[in-house]
């Protein structure tokens, strides 16, 4: 059987004496799309970067794609929030994307015709093809999204992680990046992990729903009950998911 | 002709190549300064380095090598202390300048004969470079292009998006002190040519005109060494016939380019 694409057993992270992560458990397969929501400070950002391998877990075990996250860095693709950048670095959008081929080719290695064909696909994928010779500052921040996300792609990871990458972009762009990340999933299967505190944004789109404020609640499906909705962010569920589509809240009994 | 007249002196055909090996040390290095936005951070190691340069004239050694290692002290500390952040580091910086200004014209002031050599460590004297000091530029320029050649993506990645790199496992702290290195080791031979005050401006003053003009780093790398050696040796030439300070001569006539090209871009 192959190794599931994460795999998250007992996960603690303190910081200082404060735990930020309490006894995760996750796993995600093959063509999974994960919605990560939860307030904010529960710890969100920081599990993604257990996952990126940036920061080592004080206790219990993880794994991508059955090895330890810094040993898989090649296959994973990641998208931070917001990216600040100098609007008049004298950058093509293509020169952009080939950064993304760092984490598979490493110190010293100079690009190639492969990594130059990769990081066109990837302009492809995003449909930005057009795009490779424009600076990346002339571009609208719609587009530069795309780039950013053709970053993500260019190592040809199995899994993405996106943290809040909606956050700074305008609702029709949202609708129409939402999109690209369900094409992604479906026709590159991929496997996608999205961090975001809009659970009504997200909740048409992804396949699963994990909610997470220092406990992780989490069924490996799209349903959380409000119940347990409501002790993640410690407020009453009505507050934080007023006009959720009822397929995220279980029916309570 | 005056310009075949002046290279029959020694010390001017010195000048020169010391000050063409600068302008390519500039247009690189300037660059990564201005892109990475530590034009702060580099001044402040040129003046810090003035304590390294007393301290050696105090003792009796090298200055410049005194000089070198207190400014890579300096740039490592800034590294570090803008890494942990318990201070800011601007005033960090600011912290490093004046208590390296300070020493220095307390050591300079305390050694004999200081008057005129502080003069030229403070303003530059191109004129008194010697061909142990061009040896020593081309050398140093060589050795950051090699570098540069090296580390292209990776210095690339850090000065568009530290973030990203940092989470795709990029080394992003040790690319940052290698880069504040660099401009530690630069910095410091060129205070010979133009001086501590006026540094920072033969480094950014081609770099900003450069890329204002053309597009893709290394054209613009291309552009600032061209620009460089016109100001170095324009502000050289001009300052012999005219008989007035080289340094200032140097800085004046890239500032004067700067202006005009941005006039005529807007």
């Amino acid at each position: 059987m192959a190794d599931p694409i994460i795999s998250i057993k007992g996960l603690w992270v303190f910081r200082g004496e404060h735990a930020v992560l309490e006894d995760i458990h996750l796993d995600l397969e093959a063509g999974d799309f994960l919605g990560l929501i939860g307030p904010n400070g529960g710890g969100k950002s920081t599990l993604l970067k257990v996952m990126l391998g940036l920061i080592k877990p004080d206790r219990g075990e993880v794994r991508i794609f059955g090895l330890p996250p810094a040993a898989a860095r090649g296959s994973v693709g990641y998208l931070p929030q917001k990216t600040v950048f100098d609007h008049s670095f004298p950058v093509k959008a293509l020169d952009v994307v080939l950064m993304g081929r760092f984490s598979r080719s490493g110190l010293l290695h100079r690009y190639g015709r492969d990594d130059r064909e990769a990081a066109l696909r990837a302009l492809q994928a995003v449909g930005m093809a057009g795009r490779a010779g424009r600076e990346i500052g002339a571009l609208s921040g719609g587009e530069q999204q795309r780039i950013f996300v053709a970053r993500s792609l260019v190592s040809d990871p199995r899994l993405l992680l996106l943290d809040e990458p909606t956050s700074g972009v305008d609702s029709a762009q949202q609708k129409e990046f939402y999109d690209l990340l369900c094409h992604l999933n479906r026709d590159l299967s991929i496997a996608i992990v999205l961090v975001s505190h809009d659970v009504t944004a997200i909740s048409t789109y992804v396949s699963k729903i994990a909610c997470l404020n220092q406990r992780l609640y989490y069924h490996g499906t799209k349903e959380l009950t409000s119940d347990e909705i409501e002790k993640a962010y410690g407020c009453p569920v009505e507050m934080i998911a007023h006009g959720t589509p009822h397929r995220v809240l279980r029916m309570h009994d | 002709m005056i310009e075949l007249e002046a290279l029959q002196y020694e010390f001017m055909r010195n000048a020169l190549a010391a000050g063409l090996a600068a302008s390519v040390l500039c247009g690189i290095i300037g660059i990564y300064i201005i892109l990475n936005k530590i034009v702060f951070i580099s001044d402040g190691i040129a003046h810090a380095a003035f304590g390294g340069i007393g301290l050696g004239y105090f003792l009796g050694y090298d200055p410049l090598a005194f000089g070198i290692v207190s400014a890579i002290i300096t740039a490592l500390g800034i590294g570090m202390v803008s890494s942990k952040a318990r201070i800011s580091e601007d005033t960090a910086i600011g912290v490093f300048m004046a208590t390296g200004m300070a020493l220095g014209i307390m050591l300079l002031t305390l050694s004999q004969g200081y008057a005129k050599d502080l003069y030229g460590y403070l303003f530059g004297n191109i004129l008194a470079v010697t061909g142990s000091d061009v040896l020593l530029i081309c050398g140093l320029t060589l050795i950051i292009m090699a570098i540069i050649f090296l580390f292209y993506k990776e210095f690339l990645l850090l000065s568009f998006d530290p973030v990203y790199g940092e989470a795709i496992g990029l080394p992003v702290q040790a690319l940052k002190l290698l880069l504040l290195g660099m401009v530690a080791f630069s910095v410091v031979i060129l205070i010979k040519i133009v001086g501590i005050i006026m540094v920072i401006a033969l480094l950014t003053i081609p770099g900003a005109i450069s890329r204002r003009h053309l597009f893709g780093l290394p054209s613009i790398m291309a552009g600032s060494i061209v620009l460089g050696a016109v100001f170095v040796t324009v502000g050289l030439l001009l300052s012999y016939m005219l008989d007035v300070p080289s340094g200032a001569t140097i800085i004046l006539t890239a500032a004067l380019a700067f202006f005009i090209s941005t006039v005529i871009s807007r």
